[in-house]
């Protein structure tokens, strides 16, 4: 049962990126292209994303186990520091360099758009020379902190 | 200000967050699981036992969204317009991977399901993110 669900909670999401038009890199920069011709769209998408995430995510929040019996991975980490903020702006860089974001990047190049799968394979090389990095300046420390 | 009226789709661009909304609230209710992109994928790039199926079969949805949506309803689907080089396309990976797992999460982890649970921590990531895409494409449109 776990695994359809998760086959079909990706399915979902793709086609929320691509019904919203995140997959459209000239949308997203259009949205991000704020002093030029702005185009609001992609404030929609967030919005309605987040109005039903709340509803989602408030409901998660008082449970102790999800509805298929197994534990909720919700983040515990709470503190703001150097390296969420660094990182996030490294990564809002790249996503106003060339108009793709992770989830997007993924499903274009599955849409068949070569410019898509370079990205994504520069994108999880990226990700390599952070595991790298990572290793090389804490190798101790606990690393599975996601969002 | 000026707003791009042409090119504005606020219809589709709410009824896909929606969607994007549902799956998000469905991963952590039924699977117990954040739907964050950068971190489902950057955890298969360090094998650990029993923790890359449900990564994976999330991905395979991910990856056969297009081909399955183009048959359900091809009307839906906007073919995307890439401006950027291939060289810009590179750099753009190379940021986009190494910042969102320096920043542990990206569009989807921070700023979907993390402004949905209502976390500080998500909601800083959002605003620097945002703020340095803004930056990055007033840069390149209006200086460079």
């Amino acid at each position: 049962m776990n695994r359809i669900s998760e086959f079909l909670v990706g399915l979902l999401f793709g086609w929320g990126l691509l019904i919203s038009a995140m997959t459209d890199p000239s949308k997203v920069l259009g949205f991000l292209d704020l002093a030029g011709a702005w185009d609001p769209s992609l404030a929609f998408v967030m919005g309605g994303a987040v109005l039903v995430g709340l509803v989602g995510f408030t409901v998660a929040k008082k449970r102790t186990s999800s509805f298929l019996g197994s534990a909720m991975h919700l983040p515990t980490s709470r503190h703001i520091d150097r390296r969420l903020v660094l990182g996030s702006l490294t990564f809002g860089a790249g996503w106003g360099l060339a108009g793709f974001c992770p989830g997007p990047g993924i499903v274009a190049m599955s849409a068949g758009e070569p410019k898509a799968a370079l990205f994504v394979v520069a994108m999880i090389a990226g990700m390599l020379v952070f595991e790298v990095l990572d290793r090389w300046a804490k190798p101790s420390a606990a690393r599975d902190s996601r969002a | 200000m000026t707003i791009d009226w042409t090119h504005f789709t606020p219809w589709t661009a709410l009824a896909g967050g929606i969607l994007l909304g549902i799956a998000s609230a469905v991963f952590i209710l039924v699977n117990g699981r954040v739907l964050g992109i950068s971190g489902i994928l950057g955890g298969l790039l360090v094998p650990r036992r029993s923790d890359a199926s449900w990564r994976v079969f999330f991905l395979l949805g991910l990856v056969l969204a297009p081909a399955t949506l183009s048959l359900l309803a091809p009307g839906l689907i906007s073919a995307p317009r890439i401006e950027a080089g291939n060289l810009a396309i590179v750099a753009a990976g190379l940021l986009v991977g190494l910042g969102t797992r320096y920043g542990s999460g990206c569009t989807s982890g921070h700023g979907v399901c993390g402004l949905s649970r209502l976390s500080p921590r998500s909601l800083v990531a959002t605003l620097a993110f945002m703020a340095s895409g803004f930056a990055t494409v007033y840069v390149i449109r209006h200086l460079l």
